[in-house]
C-alpha cells in the first residue's frame, strides 16, 4: 500500500513549529469567528481567502484546516450561555445546553460540551484515516432514494421532539416545512406563497433568520421579561471538571454519536443541519431515564457535540475525493485550494492519486485543531460562564445588535431584519403554546432535501419502472433503503412512546381556551392559505406537489386539534400557556414593552441605518430599561459599536441602510 | 510567505512594464485613475460557492496587484433570485471612483435574453473591461458511448436517458436542446444544486448523460475517462475569428456538436431551431463571465481596468495558472471583450422566441 509512506510524510510536513504555528492562528481566529452566532465557517474562509494565493499549500492549509474545525467547538458558547444556536451545527445544543446555564451549571456544559467536541474530533480524524482509503464505493452507494431515507429519518426525530401533545408536535414540523417551501420551486422555479412584485421571499428565508428568530428572539425577550441573570443560581455551581467527568460517564454516547457524526457527514448534500438532531435523538433514545431531557440532561450537550465535530471530518470525503463541497464552509475550502501555491493541489478524484500526503496532513491538522481548539475552550469556560452571572438587560441589548447583524449578513436587505421580528414572533407564541420548536426548525431545515429527493427520487424510479418492474424495485428498495427504513420507523414508535415523558422545553401549565384556540385557529388559516396557493401553481409543475401534500397532512392535524380543544376541558395539556403560570406569567416587564424594544431598534434601522439606530437604541435601552447613568450608558453604547464596526471591518460586511442612507451620502459606517 | 512577496515583486514590475506598454493608451484617455489606499468591490451575484467565485477568487489577488496604487480588492458575494439580484443591485449604481466591478456570467445573461420578468439592468448601460470564456463537454456511460457509429448518435435515440438539470432556463438549456436536436430522449431530473451534483449521480448510475464546464471537466470527469467510467460524447465547441464553431483549444480531439449533428440523421446545422442553440451557446459559453464598471464610468477608469487586466495576461506565469484553473479559453479586454459581450448578450428575436417557446413546451415554463 502507498497510503503508509504518505501517512509518515504527512506527520513530517504538519510538525514544523511554524506548521503548527499557522495551525494556532487559525484555531483562534475560528475560535473568535464561531463565538459569534449566524458566523461560521463560511464568513471565517472567506476573511481568509485573499492571503491564500500563491501561500506554500502546507501552510494554508494549516490556518485553514485550524478555522473550520473549531468553529463547530466555539460555537457552543451561544448554545449554552445565550439560547441561541451558534451555527447549525449546534441547533440541539440549546435543548438541555441551555437550561443547565439557567441552573447555573454553565461551566459543566460548556467543559462536558467541549470534551465531547474533541473526542468527536478525534473519532472523525481517525476514522477518515482509514475511510478515505474505502470511501468512494461506499459514498457512490447512497443514491437518491437512500439520500431521501436519511432526510427522511432525520425528520423522524420530531417524534421524539414533538413534545406532550404529538398532533401538535406534527403540525410544527409540518409548518417548518412548509416555511421552508416558500420561495422559488426547484424543479420548474414556480413561486410559492412569494411573488417577483415582493421580490425577498422568492429567495426563501434563511437558516440563519429562522434558527434565531425561532430559539434566541424567545429566549431572550423570556429572560428580559423576568429581568435577572441567566443563571438563577449565583454561584457557578459544577466546575469544568465535572463536565469532563460527564463525558467520560458516556463516553459510549459519545463514541456512538461521533459515529453517526461521521456517517452523516460523509454523505453529500445532507451536511451538518440534520447530524445533531439524529445524535439527540439518539441519546434521548438510549437513556434510561428520559425525564431529564430539556430541563438540563448532559447527555442532550455530550450527544449532539460529539456528532458536530465528527460531522466535519466526515465532510471532508465528499469534498477531497469528489470535488463536491458537503457545506457552504467546505466549497469555499476547495475554491481556497485551488489559491494555494501554483494551483498544484486539486480537489477532486485525482486527489488520492497524486495528493495522498496532504490529503493525510489535512485528516491529522483536523485532530490536531480539535485538540488546541478544546483546550483553548475548556481553559476559557470558567470565565466565560461567568457571563451567565450578569444582569440580563445589561447582556439583551448587545444580543439584540449581534443577532441583527448576523440575520442581515444571510441576505444583505432590510427585509432580513423584518423577517427576523417575524419568525421571532412566532417563535415566541410558539414557545407560549408550547408548541415544538425543535420540531419546527427541523421541518424547517430538511425541507428542500426532502422535496428535491423526493421528486428526484420518484422521477428516476419512473424512468427505471419503464424499463422493467425488477429494475425499479432494485432502485427503490435497496438493502440501505431498507435498513434505514427499519431504523426509521423504530425510531418513531419509540419517539413517539417516549415524547409525552421529554418536554424539550420544560413543563407548560394550562391556561384559558381563549389564547391557545386563536393561535391554533391562525396557524390553521396559514397552512390553509399556502394550500391554497400551491394548488394555484400550474398541474403540471412539480413544485405543487411537496407543499400541498404537507400542508393537506397539517390540516388534518390541525382539525384534530380544534376537535380536542373543543371537547376538552381547560385544564387539558392542549391548552398549554406559559402566560398562565410559571416564570412567564411573573415577570417584571410585559411581552409587549419588551418585544417593542427590538420593534424599536427595527424601526430606526429603517429611518436612520443601522450604526446610528444601534447607538439611540444601545443608548436609550440602557438608560431607560437598564437604569444606569447616562454616563454609563455612554460608556457602554461606544464599546458595542467599536466591536461591531470592528467586526464588519474586519469580515468587510455592510451595515443595513435605511431611509437617511437614500438622501444622504455618508461616510462608512454610516453608509 | 516568501513566495507571496516574490510574486507580488514580479507582478509590481510587470505592473511598471505594462504601465509602460500602455502609456499610448493611458494618455489618449487622460491619466488613469489611481487607486492607492482604495478598496475595490467585485460584486459576485452568487453565492461563494459557484463557479463564479472560482473565477473571481482567481482574479482578485491578481488584479490587486495589476492596479495602479495596488488596492484590495474584496470579492463581495450578492446571492439572490438566480443573480438577478446582484444584477439589479449593480444597475442601480452610479459610477464614483472606479472602486465597484461586477462580475456577471452566463446565469446573468440569460434571464436577460429571455426576458425573466425579474430582470431590471440592461448590459448596453455597462462598460465592459474583461470577459472569460469557457466550453462545455457532454459524456456517456461507455456501454452508451460504444453505440455510437462514429459521430453518427442515430443509435441512442431509443435510449432512456436522465439528466440532472439545475433548471430549464439556466445554461443547462445549451445541452438539452443539443441532445434534443440529435433526437435523444433525455429527460430532466430537476433540482440538482450544481453542475458537481450532477457529476455524482452520473457516477452513482442515476444520470446517464451529462454535461461540464471545462475546468470541471478536467478535474472532475477526466479521472472517469482514465478509469473507463466515462466516455466524452462531444464538446460545445468554440469560436474561430469569423464566428464559425470550431473544435475546443482546450479538448481538440473530441468532435463539437455540430460535427455530431451534421453526422446523425433529423439534426439540421442549419435553420431556426440551430440558430436558436448557437446563439444561446454564444451567450453562455464563449461569453460566459465578464467583469463591468457601472454606468457612466469615465474613460480614464475603463483604460486603467483594461491595461490592468492586460498586465495579468502579461504575467510569464498566466498561461499555467490560468489553464489549470480556468482551461485555455480567450481573456478578452478592450475592442475583444466588447465583441464578446455583444454577441453573448443580442440574440435574434427569432431565436428568442423559438426557446421561449420550446422551454413553455418542453417543461411547462413561462417566460411572460
Amino acid at each position: 500500500m502507498e497510503a503508509l509512506p504518505a501517512l509518515g510524510q504527512a506527520w513530517g510536513l504538519i510538525l514544523q513549529p511554524v506548521v503548527l504555528g499557522y495551525l494556532v492562528l487559525g484555531v483562534v481566529m475560528g475560535l473568535c469567528i464561531g463565538v459569534f452566532p449566524g458566523l461560521g465557517g463560511i464568513a471565517g474562509l472567506s476573511l481568509l481567502l485573499p492571503f491564500m494565493f500563491g501561500m506554500d499549500p502546507i501552510l494554508g492549509l494549516a490556518l485553514m484546516v485550524g478555522m473550520v474545525a473549531v468553529v463547530p467547538t466555539s460555537d457552543t458558547f451561544a448554545s449554552v450561555l445565550m439560547g441561541i444556536p451558534g451555527s447549525s451545527a449546534s441547533q440541539a445544543t440549546v435543548l438541555d445546553g441551555f437550561p443547565m446555564a439557567k441552573r447555573g451549571q454553565a461551566a459543566r456544559a460548556l467543559s462536558a460540551a467541549f470534551a465531547s467536541s474533541l473526542f468527536g474530533g478525534l473519532v472523525g480524524a481517525s476514522f477518515l484515516t482509514v475511510f478515505i482509503l474505502i470511501a468512494r464505493p461506499i459514498v457512490l452507494e447512497f443514491r437518491t432514494p437512500e439520500l431521501l431515507m436519511i432526510t427522511i429519518f432525520g425528520l423522524s426525530m420530531v417524534g421524539i421532539l414533538a413534545g406532550r401533545v404529538a398532533i401538535k408536535g406534527l403540525v410544527a414540523a409540518g409548518l417548518g416545512m412548509l416555511i421552508g417551501t416558500i420561495g422559488e420551486g426547484a424543479s420548474s422555479g414556480d413561486l410559492r406563497m412569494s411573488s417577483y412584485d415582493f421580490p425577498y421571499l422568492a429567495d426563501g428565508l434563511k437558516l440563519v433568520i429562522v434558527g434565531l428568530g425561532i430559539f434566541a428572539i424567545p429566549e431572550i425577550i423570556s429572560l428580559l421579561r423576568q429581568d435577572r441573570a441567566i443563571a438563577k443560581e449565583q454561584a457557578l455551581g459544577g466546575g469544568w471538571l465535572d463536565g469532563v467527568k460527564d463525558w467520560f460517564a458516556n463516553i459510549w454516547l459519545s463514541v456512538r454519536c461521533s459515529i453517526i457524526g461521521v456517517i452523516v457527514g460523509v454523505i453529500p448534500g445532507l451536511g451538518g443541519s440534520v447530524v445533531d438532531w439524529i445524535a439527540y435523538g439518539h441519546a434521548v433514545q438510549t437513556s434510561k431515564d428520559k425525564s431529564n431531557f430539556g430541563k438540563g440532561e448532559v447527555r442532550g450537550v455530550i450527544g449532539p457535540e460529539s456528532s458536530n465535530n465528527a460531522k466535519e471530518g466526515g465532510g471532508l470525503v465528499p469534498t477531497l475525493l469528489f470535488g463536491i463541497p458537503g457545506s457552504g464552509s467546505m466549497a469555499i475550502f476547495i475554491g481556497a485550494i485551488a489559491l494555494l501555491g501554483s494551483g498544484q493541489i486539486e480537489v477532486g478524484p485525482a486527489m488520492l492519486k497524486n495528493n495522498l500526503d496532504i490529503t493525510y496532513s489535512i485528516v491529522w491538522l483536523l485532530a490536531l485543531a480539535n485538540v488546541v481548539g478544546t483546550v483553548i475552550c475548556i481553559a476559557a469556560s470558567g470565565g466565560i460562564a461567568k457571563l451567565t452571572t450578569i444582569r440580563f438587560a445589561l447582556l439583551a441589548p448587545f444580543l439584540f445588535m449581534i443577532i441583527s447583524f448576523a440575520a442581515f449578513q444571510s441576505g444583505q436587505n432590510l427585509m432580513d431584519l423584518v423577517a427576523l421580528f417575524g419568525i421571532g414572533f412566532l417563535g415566541i407564541m410558539m414557545r407560549r403554546f408550547d408548541w415544538s420548536r425543535p420540531a419546527f426548525l427541523i421541518g424547517f431545515v430538511l425541507s428542500n432535501p426532502a422535496e428535491n429527493y423526493a421528486n428526484q427520487a420518484l422521477q428516476i424510479a419512473q424512468s427505471r419502472f419503464r424499463k422493467g418492474l425488477d429494475e425499479g424495485l432494485d432502485y427503490i428498495f435497496s438493502p440501505i433503503v431498507i435498513v434505514l427504513l427499519i431504523i426509521t420507523v423504530l425510531s418513531v414508535v419509540l419517539g413517539l412512546r417516549q415524547a409525552k415523558n421529554i418536554m424539550a422545553e420544560g413543563d407548560v401549565k394550562a391556561g384559558t381556551k381563549r389564547a391557545p384556540l386563536v393561535f391554533l385557529l391562525i396557524v390553521t388559516g396559514y397552512i390553509a392559505f399556502a394550500l391554497f396557493d400551491a394548488a394555484s401553481i400550474p398541474a403540471y409543475s412539480r413544485d405543487r406537489v411537496f407543499p400541498m401534500f404537507v400542508a393537506s397532512v397539517c390540516l388534518l392535524g390541525c382539525v384534530v386539534l380544534i376537535a380536542r380543544m373543543i371537547l376538552r376541558p381547560e385544564s387539558d395539556t392542549i391548552f398549554s400557556d406559559r402566560e398562565a403560570e410559571g416564570e412567564d406569567a411573573s415577570a417584571a416587564h410585559g411581552l409587549w414593552p419588551t418585544l417593542a424594544w427590538f420593534g424599536g431598534l427595527l424601526l430606526l434601522t429603517a429611518l436612520f441605518g443601522f450604526i446610528l439606530a444601534l447607538a439611540l437604541f444601545l443608548f436609550a435601552f440602557l438608560r431607560l430599561r437598564a437604569g444606569l447613568s447616562a454616563a454609563m450608558a455612554v460608556v457602554y453604547t461606544a464599546c458595542g459599536i467599536a466591536f461591531m464596526c470592528t467586526m464588519a471591518w474586519l469580515l468587510n460586511r455592510d451595515f443595513p441602510p435605511g431611509l437617511l442612507q437614500e438622501y444622504a451620502d455618508l461616510p462608512w459606517p454610516f453608509s | 510567505m516568501s513566495v507571496f512577496k516574490t510574486t507580488r515583486r514580479v507582478a509590481c514590475s510587470l505592473v511598471a512594464a505594462a504601465a509602460a506598454t500602455f502609456s499610448f493608451q493611458a494618455h489618449a484617455g487622460g491619466h488613469g485613475i489611481d487607486l492607492t489606499g482604495k478598496t475595490v468591490e467585485w460584486i459576485i451575484p452568487f453565492s461563494e460557492t459557484g463557479g463564479s467565485a472560482k473565477w473571481a477568487n482567481f482574479y482578485a489577488p491578481l488584479l490587486s496587484e495589476a492596479l495602479p496604487g495596488q488596492p484590495t480588492v474584496v470579492v463581495k458575494f450578492m446571492p439572490g433570485a438566480g443573480s438577478t439580484k446582484g444584477a439589479n443591485h449593480f444597475q442601480g449604481l452610479e459610477y464614483e471612483d472606479g472602486t465597484t466591478i461586477f462580475g456577471s456570467s452566463g446565469s446573468t445573461q440569460f434571464p436577460f435574453l429571455l426576458g425573466d420578468p425579474r430582470v431590471k439592468y440592461n448590459y448596453a448601460d455597462w462598460n465592459v473591461v474583461l470577459a472569460s470564456g469557457t466550453g462545455g463537454v457532454a459524456y456517456l456511460p461507455p456501454d452508451l458511448a460504444a453505440k455510437m457509429d462514429g459521430m453518427d448518435a442515430s443509435a441512442l435515440q431509443d435510449v432512456d436517458f436522465i439528466y440532472g438539470n439545475q433548471g430549464a432556463t439556466r445554461l443547462d438549456l445549451v445541452p438539452t436542446l443539443a441532445w434534443e436536436m440529435l433526437g435523444l430522449n433525455v429527460e430532466s431530473v430537476m433540482g440538482i444544486k450544481g453542475r458537481g451534483d450532477g457529476r455524482l449521480m452520473f457516477e452513482r448510475g442515476e444520470a446517464n448523460i451529462d454535461y461540464q464546464t471545462s475546468s470541471s471537466y478536467l478535474s472532475g470527469v477526466t479521472p472517469l475517462v482514465e478509469a473507463g467510467t466515462a466516455v466524452p460524447m462531444m464538446t460545445w465547441g468554440a469560436l474561430d475569428e469569423a464566428g464559425n464553431i470550431v473544435r475546443d483549444p482546450t479538448f481538440p480531439d473530441i468532435p463539437t456538436f455540430k460535427e455530431l449533428c451534421d453526422a446523425t440523421d433529423g439534426c439540421e446545422t442549419s435553420g431556426e431551431q440551430w440558430d436558436a442553440w448557437k446563439a444561446f451557446f454564444i451567450a453562455g459559453f464563449p461569453a460566459q463571465k465578464m467583469v463591468f464598471l457601472p454606468a457612466g464610468a469615465s474613460n480614464d477608469a475603463i483604460v486603467t481596468y483594461t491595461a490592468a487586466f492586460d498586465a495579468i495576461k502579461a504575467r510569464p506565469d498566466f498561461a499555467e495558472i490560468s489553464a489549470k484553473r480556468l482551461g485555455k479559453y480567450p481573456q478578452m479586454t478592450g475592442e475583444a471583450a466588447k465583441g464578446a459581450l455583444n454577441s453573448g448578450t443580442n440574440v435574434s428575436a427569432e431565436a428568442k422566441a423559438f426557446v421561449v417557446n420550446w422551454l413553455q413546451e418542453k417543461y411547462g415554463v413561462s417566460l411572460n
